[in-house]
């Protein structure tokens, strides 16, 4: 019953000075808010980057031949070979799936049109490992691979685009002077962003798949490449190899061998090797860092919102010391008054704290709106944003919500303590005496 | 402890060799040098002299405000000298009641809530005890006015708000510092007659003045002049 008096004591004495009680409580709102905010900003930049990596599968060791530069490259064949997919699949006991893929930039035909695409020797186990599903038709299966033969599966994009009023499948398409029958249609796939190391992003849009023994036979290993002005030989038995090793645990043991076994057969820097559970490990202690640098951030400014409702209490308690003499003269003992500055500073910074608290929920809200706003506004210095930003989705992170809460009444207590002892430590008869 | 036949009721107030020394700027400063006396209960005492003559100091120790340097002050039989700071506060909620000059009404609080800030403070807000409040505030002539704020009040109401409130623990000892300093001559005498009914009532009242008018409206009158008592009379 006594506290609810002195709350309400308390509340009686904050409101009337309605500004400057309200300024208080503003600095504590945007400590408050800051700190829900920048939490959910963090997440939401977090979750995205492991998003991405978690695409590339985090069971996954990916491979890709990269074309050396340096001295040392005679301009002969390089990269990944058959031998070294021959080896990781028959040496390497804890990979369940060992996926060879050949690619190159080549046109399409199909009659009249024609469209520049990229061509995918691949085996059956592709659409397991890059999470590739059919729209219609069949996918590559052994046979055909057995067989050479000369059929395709069309991303989706490069069906509609070869095929703009009809079925693909059953008709087809020619590809330098081969012809391949076109057997099933991929449903749309995203492209991948970039993550670092030697992964750029990857756009599956215009892809034409077939079986990789059938590209080996047809098109060979020696891939020339003739633009206007530029002329360029390559020789290269396979793009990239990717692994899936059977349990996640095995991924980084796995890893370390590859990278021996893969070292030992080449000599030059000419593959390099992904791994996206590395990453992801990475992005991890990445955000682990980032976390305490922002709270670093919402801490300053909950300091800052704190020695505001100090020196609001302070000024108080110098002007009410006539208030406190009175009080003492009537029978208030020291841990009285104590108690009464306290409460006050508690409830203006947990005021401060619960309103904080809704503007920080309305984080999410607010960043699609002037992310929006500022898409319309200024289209052309918003595109060259980078992704990041341009995509940022703040997740609320839940345990922000209390912990800022706490921190609210806990800053409300320790800038609250200094005046509310110098309060009760005014002697009663300069207090009374003082006017 | 080993007691007389027929213990008569000890003195409300009751000082022996009262000292109470300062330390102004370095130097000592003797405001009280041996005050000595009795007030028996239900007395009605005031208490004169010449500023500088040491009545406020003499008023903070009685009201529990301030602690002697040296002597004894018993406070109906109880030695309240050597108190703590949380003693004293105790005391001056429950055992007696000030009335002040400048009223030292809380201007944030409605009448009602002034007068019941001591029930507050000695943690007996019951319903009984704000009854009696409400009747207080009747009696003093202001049970219209219980939620106004003390600005919208004259200063006479003011200070009747004040008596009601130094009553509400219902103490037998009042204190009162020129409670009519502030007043016009028929307030003055409003409050006068209002103390004077308190003291009718049995309550012991002790009041410093320095208006002899004032003054001659108490039973008794004690003059102190350089913090020392040179007269003490009765009517």
């Amino acid at each position: 019953m006594r506290w609810i008096r002195t709350l309400r004591l308390s509340l009686k004495s904050l409101l009337l000075h309605p500004m400057r009680s309200g300024l208080t409580v503003l600095g504590i709102l945007i400590g408050v808010a800051s700190v829900i905010w920048l939490l959910a900003i963090g997440e939401g930049i977090s979750r995205a980057s492991q998003n991405q990596i978690a695409n590339l599968g985090a069971k996954n060791i990916i491979i890709r031949t990269i074309k050396p530069t340096g001295d040392d490259f005679d301009g002969s064949g390089y990269g990944l070979t058959r031998a070294d997919y021959q080896l990781l699949q028959e040496t390497i006991p804890t990979v369940e799936v060992t996926l060879p893929i050949r690619e190159v930039e080549r046109e399409f035909r199909f009659g009249a049109r024609r469209i520049e695409g990229r061509l995918v020797g691949v085996t059956p186990d592709y659409t397991e490992v890059l999470n590739l599903k059919l729209d219609r038709g069949r996918f590559i299966n052994p046979a055909d691979m057995e067989a050479e033969r000369n059929v395709c599966v069309l991303a989706w994009e490069t069906s509609e685009r070869l095929f703009p009023q009809g079925e693909s499948v059953g008709e087809s398409v020619m590809v330098d002077d081969e012809f391949y029958t076109v057997i099933g249609v991929a449903e749309p796939k995203a492209a991948t962003a970039g993550v670092g190391g030697s992964l750029a992003a990857e756009d599956f849009s215009s892809d034409i798949y077939i079986p990789i023994q059938t590209f080996w036979r047809r098109l060979g290993d020696m891939m020339v490449t003739t633009k206007p002005g530029q002329y360029q030989r390559d020789l290269v038995e396979v793009s990239q190899i990717s692994l899936r090793v059977r349990e996640r645990d095995d991924v980084l043991p796995t890893a370390d061998l590859v990278r021996e076994t893969i070292d030992r057969n080449h000599l030059m820097d000419d593959y390099a090797i992904t791994v996206p559970l590395e990453l992801l490990i990475q992005a991890r202690t990445t955000q682990l860092m980032f976390i305490v640098f922002l709270g670093l951030i919402a801490a300053i400014s909950l300091v800052v919102g704190g020695i505001g409702i100090m020196n609001i209490m302070l000024a108080t308690v110098t002007e009410r010391t006539q208030e406190i003499g009175i009080r003492r003269a009537l029978g208030a003992k020291r841990k009285d008054i104590v108690g009464q500055f306290l409460t006050e500073s508690v409830v203006l910074s947990v005021v401060g704290g619960a309103l904080g608290i809704v503007a920080g929920l309305f984080c999410p809200l607010f960043s699609r709106f002037a992310r929006d706003g500022l898409a319309q506004l200024f289209p052309r210095q918003f595109a060259t944003l980078p992704d990041l930003i341009r995509e940022l989705e703040p997740v609320l992170v839940m345990w922000s919500i209390p912990l800022a809460f706490v921190i609210a009444a806990g800053v409300g207590v320790l800038f609250g303590v200094y005046p509310a002892t110098r309060a009760a430590a005014l002697d009663p008869i300069v207090a009374l005496r003082r006017n | 402890m080993i007691r007389t036949a027929e213990p008569a009721a000890p003195p409300a107030v009751a000082v022996a060799d009262l000292k109470k020394d300062y330390a102004l700027g370095g130097a000592k400063v003797q405001a009280l040098r041996g005050v000595t006396f009795e007030v028996p209960p239900g007395d009605f005492v005031s208490i004169m002299g010449p500023s500088g003559s040491g009545k406020s100091t003499l008023l903070n120790l009685l009201g529990c405000l301030d602690r002697p340097t040296s002597g004894r002050y018993s406070l109906a039989g109880e030695d309240v000298s050597t108190f703590s700071d949380d003693q004293l506060a105790e005391v001056r909620c429950t055992k007696l009641g000030m009335v002040f000059q400048s009223f030292n009404l809380l201007p944030a609080l409605t009448v009602q809530e002034n007068i019941e800030l001591p029930l507050y403070y000695s943690n007996r807000l019951t319903a009984t005890n704000r009854d009696r409040c409400l009747a207080l505030a009747d009696r003093v002539g202001l049970a219209e006015r219980l939620d106004h704020r003390p600005m919208q009040l004259s200063g006479g109401q003011q200070q009747r708000v004040a008596i009601a409130r130094s009553l509400a623990n219902d103490p037998s000892f009042l204190l009162a510092d020129e409670p009519t300093g502030n007043l016009d001559t028929a307030t003055t005498d409003e409050i006068l007659a209002l103390l004077a009914s308190l003291n009718d009532e049995g309550r012991t009242i002790v009041m410093v003045t320095h208006e002899d008018e004032v003054a001659e409206r108490t039973a008794r009158t004690i003059v102190l002049r350089d913090g020392q008592l040179v007269s003490d009379h009765r009517r």
